[in-house]
């Protein structure tokens, strides 16, 4: 939609875009200022920026209260293990439908996305005792499982939308030069799909990294990732808002440094076939 | 292409992925069903015996339950609106030629990577509280008294705060959408003499319906389980004036403790879900080629 | 050659023969994320001095998601924990279950007889203590000295409900951000109920009587919730009914709330110039009576206890008595000062005269010695517990009348509808759980 415009215009639109997305961003900013605040200036009223007492105190102390990087390394590898594994679980499933569709298709996608309906805590009590007697509580492998579960039905339904997108005579190409069917969609398909995968990957990294309940209710020690480390710090006796902004800071940091990073593949591909 | 080994094919690329969600649906649903017929308090281990209905009945009998019922819709649609409308004005203003693109949609997605529990608490700590919220302090600093929002407006103020959360994944996916517009069609129009209005309604609004369906289709199936914001704002409160069906159930479970009860209201909740998948699939599914 | 390949291979054996011998045992301890358990993991050096063999692993989480999880831990017999932390409303109802270790062979060193007995009978079920203190509590009354000076008052030690009322008036003053009370109005069987049950405990009312019938339907709990909803409208801070324990300690941190009722913990916060400009201006009296012999002070101790599921009891055991054994409690003095010591649990600690002279050492321990749990109220009642009722039906119980009053609070219902309503679930609730007939 590149279209020329006067330079007073684009400065106007600049503007007010700007203001808005500032304004979207605030409590965000607003958060990670507070961590840098004694915690008596950090409630102060009215809220101080410049007059602000800044100290570095929070973060030392929050790093030195608990294992952030066990906390942090826990959080890399429930997320990027649930989304990978999703993805070899899912990548067939999405080349199915988008390839061989049949009559149910549409159907078996709903149902898919409606397994994530039930309310989280009506199953807490079931899913405690499944996660125990198969000794799945508090491992890694046990919250990846869960987490790829979760999030499988977006992950097939994203996948097969741009699958969707790939003209089918490519692949029947590939099939007349005797490609059998693994090599087509590993060595045809995934490749063109990757601006798809890609964006796929990126959103269920972040699903799967905010997840707060279940991470929390199935972990102690082991696994527990970046939610738990959260839920040490809010609300304890006294003031804590500051301790509890340095810490939701250090928690969102790499995840949002990871957006920043990637948000145009994330922009390209977020898409769900919305694109014709 | 469809062969009959081709048929076989796509039978066994399915077949994980609906097995281990059939799986991961059907073991937990079974516990719950059976837990919604059993007396099972946790606390009281030597209390047990089939209830029968019970659970139902004190679900559907218990005065907060259609206020809860009407809350969560209203929840779900509350957010569905504002991010919509919202998300798609961002999307419209940061498509616009502005300098600074990359940084804009940066800083615009950044709420999306916030922590749910974190986005809540620093919602109701720093901002809406009404003596050291910033929100507060601006009305003083005109003149005005602080509005109590979690006291008068609690469920606006949860739907505020969800809003806040889920404007980014709104916008993102509606500015992927109207990125691929193009602008001949735009241009063409323009030619023609069309307002900006009226190119916004009958060119980018029908271009920006499959996205708007998407949209509406993933956050429904998020937001009709929520319960974490409001049990860090509100705690369903004051009385019960923000409590929502799930936010009944996380009660029933993690306070009172009584499982039973949990899982029947569970189960209602998953049938109300069904029944507003099967409207939102009747009223929008043809705008999605699925 | 070969003789330094077999010396080397010899080392390495004689290395895991050690190794084997100083087989570490590992606990997992859940606790809450208080101040004074965040002290703990930071003296655990010396823990670990003492004990080499043994390795804690700590689950540090906001009081709500600990409830959660070890409570479904409990309750599933899951193992996951060695040490549990809960309160005096947990540990009676979880001993009788059996789903806790009995901690009465602790060694002599541990000095049972110096535990202040209101806390211990708390944790002791049909003899058997199934819990060790870390902190007790009581509630009593702060308020800012200069303030109520400026006012012309004076609040006395032990004051009644129509000094308190008196008080929040005079130091009133809404134009200047400062109100005269600060009270619990955020729902929750442990928010507003512990305050209005131990208030309702001072007026002679009483949440059961002794056939277990609800007593919402009472003049003396019109009485409690009218005086309530008057004293926080009326001298509140606005938006009272979503403001639980942090949020009023915030208040009163910055100067905001003349007068407060809640923990004695908050003491320490209080008087600690790091955290409050008004640290040496705040006084301190116990709770207020209705001059019918009960005051309105609660009686709670977080408290370590041992899952019956546990696998690891002994070291368990042992990591207990070190946290909370008298060595301990000198050992935060000698690192941190007597003020931060974890408070109300051994009767020593407040004969001893250096901890003596803190400000609130004395109103803490009359407050804790002020509370009866097996006499909680003035009429009869069939239930033990000060501010809770210790059955398993309370919490969820209280957090619904807890909904409701805040919601009575909140403007939205009057106080009448509020105990009716009150009344009704209740009835409902002790009739479906089977203790009324």
């Amino acid at each position: 939609m590149a279209r020329a415009v006067t330079p007073r215009r684009k400065l106007l639109l600049t503007a007010s875009a700007w203001s808005v997305a500032l304004l979207i961003f605030f409590p965000v900013l607003w958060t990670v200022l507070t961590s840098f605040k004694t915690e008596v200036s950090a409630v102060a009223s009215p809220p101080q920026l410049f007059s602000a007492d800044w100290t570095l105190e929070n973060y030392a102390e929050v790093w030195q209260r608990s294992d952030y990087p066990r906390f942090f390394w826990n959080s890399v590898v429930l997320s990027v293990g649930s989304t990978l594994l999703g993805l070899v679980i899912a990548i067939p499933a999405a080349w199915s439908m988008a390839f061989v569709p049949g009559t149910r298709t549409r159907d078996l996608l709903m149902w898919m996305l409606s397994t994530k309906m039930m309310p989280a805590a009506a199953v807490l009590i079931p899913m405690y005792l499944i996660f125990q007697r198969t000794g799945l509580f508090d491992s890694r492998l046990g919250l990846v499982l869960a987490l790829m579960l979760m999030n499988l039905p977006v992950i097939v339904w994203m996948l097969y939308t741009y699958f969707k997108e790939i003209p089918a005579e490519i692949l029947e190409a590939a099939r007349m030069d005797g490609a059998n069917l693994w090599s087509e969609i590993l060595y045809v398909l995934t490749p063109m799909a990757v601006p798809g995968i890609a964006s796929t990957v990126l959103l269920n990294v972040i699903l799967a990294w905010n997840e707060a309940f279940w991470t929390i209710t199935l972990t102690t020690t082991k696994a527990a990732p970046l939610s738990a480390f959260i839920a040490s710090f809010s609300a304890p006796q006294g003031l804590f808002y500051a301790k509890l902004s340095a810490a939701s800071t250090m928690a969102i940091a790499p995840i949002l440094i990871l957006g920043w990073f990637s948000q145009k593949q994330l922009v390209r591909g977020l898409t769900f076939g919305a694109v014709k | 292409m469809a062969t009959q080994s081709s048929r076989l094919a796509a039978r066994l690329t399915l077949a994980p992925s609906v097995i281990v969600l059939f799986i991961w649906m059907i073991v937990p649903l079974a516990l719950t069903i059976w837990f919604s017929f059993r007396i099972y308090r946790l606390l009281s281990p030597d209390r047990t015996g089939w209830a029968g209905f019970r659970n139902y009945v004190w679900f559907v009998n218990s005065p907060d339950f259609w206020l809860a019922i009407s809350n969560t819709l209203l929840l779900v649609g509350g957010v569905l609106a504002i991010t919509i409308v919202f998300g798609v004005l961002i999307a419209l203003l940061i498509d616009q030629p502005v300098w600074g693109q990359g940084p804009l949609r940066i800083l615009v997605i950044s709420p999306f990577f916030v922590m749910p529990p974190v986005a809540a608490s620093i919602w109701e700590n720093l901002f809406m509280h009404p003596q050291n919220g910033m929100l507060a302090s601006l009305a003083l600093g005109v003149g005005l008294q602080p509005i109590l929002f979690l006291e008068n407006y609690p469920m606006s103020s949860v739907i505020f705060i969800v809003s806040w959360e889920w404007l980014p994944f709104a916008t993102l996916i509606l500015l992927t959408a109207l990125q691929s517009l193009s602008s001949e069609q735009i241009e063409a129009a323009e030619m023609d003499g069309a307002g900006a209005l009226s190119r916004f309604r009958y060119i980018v609004l029908p271009h920006l319906t499959r996205a708007i369906t998407v949209v509406i289709l993933i956050q429904t199936i998020f937001l009709l389980g929520i319960f974490g914001e409001i049990f860090t704002t509100t705690q369903g409160g004051p009385g019960s004036a923000s409590t929502t069906l799930p936010y009944m159930i996380y009660k029933q479970a993690v306070i009172a403790k009584d499982i039973g009860r949990a899982a029947a209201g569970g189960i209602i909740a998953v049938i109300l879900a069904n029944i507003v998948a099967f409207f939102l699939m009747r009223s929008m599914g043809k705008n999605l080629d699925v | 050659m070969t003789m330094t390949l077999r010396a080397l291979l010899g080392a390495s054996v004689a290395l895991t023969l050690a190794g084997a011998a100083l087989a570490e045992t590992t606990i997992t301890v859940a606790t809450v994320n208080n101040g004074d358990m965040i002290r703990m993991q930071g003296l655990m050096d010396d823990f670990y001095a003492k004990h080499p063999d043994i390795k804690v692993e700590w689950v540090t989480l906001e009081e709500n998601v600990l409830r959660q999880n070890v409570t479904a831990d409990i309750a599933t017999n899951g193992g996951q924990y060695d040490v549990i932390t809960i309160g005096t409303y947990e540990v009676p109802i979880w001993g009788k279950q059996g789903w806790l270790e009995s901690l009465n062979d602790l060694p002599a060193d541990y000095d049972v007889d110096d535990l202040i007995p209101a806390i211990r009978g708390g944790l002791t079920v049909d003899g058997n203590l199934y819990a060790s203190p870390f902190y007790g509590e009581s509630s009593f009354v702060n308020y800012r000295k200069d303030l109520a000076e400026k006012a012309g008052i004076t609040i006395p030690d032990a004051p009644t409900w129509d000094d308190i009322k008196k008080a929040a008036a005079a130091m009133t003053d809404k134009e200047a951000g400062i109100y005269g009370i600060c009270l619990r109005g955020k729902a929750g069987w442990g928010e507003n109920m512990a305050f209005l049950t131990t208030m309702a405990n001072s007026y002679g009312a009483r949440w059961f009587d002794e056939n277990w019938v609800p007593q919402f339907d009472q003049p003396e709990w019109k009485a409690v919730m009218t005086d309530y909803v008057d004293l926080l409208t009326n001298y509140g801070p606005p938006g009272a009914s979503n403001n639980g324990y942090n949020e009023n300690l915030t208040l009163a941190l910055q100067g905001k709330c003349a007068m407060r009722m809640d923990a004695t913990v908050s003491a320490g916060a209080l008087t600690d110039p790091k955290q409050s400009e008004f640290a040496d201006k705040v006084g301190f009296a116990l709770a207020p009576d209705a001059g019918l012999g009960k005051r309105a002070n609660w009686l709670w101790a977080w408290s370590l206890a041992i899952p019956a599921s546990s696998d690891a009891k002994d070291a368990a055991k042992t990591f207990i008595n070190w946290a909370t054994n008298k060595d301990y409690l000198a050992l935060v003095a000698s690192k941190e000062g007597w003020g931060n010591v974890p408070p109300g649990t051994r009767i020593s600690l407040y004969e001893n005269p250096e901890y003596a002279k803190l400000p609130f050492a004395k109103m803490t321990i009359d407050s804790i010695n002020a509370a009866d749990p097996t006499h909680p109220t003035v009429k009869p009642v069939p239930y033990v517990g000060v501010q809770f009722v210790a059955i398993p039906e309370f919490a969820g119980l209280a957090t619904t009348v807890g909904e409701i009053f805040s919601a009575a609070l909140a403007g939205q219902k009057t106080v009448d509808e509020a105990l009716a309503e009150a009344q009704k679930v209740a009835v409902e609730e002790m009739t479906a759980a089977g203790y009324i007939k």
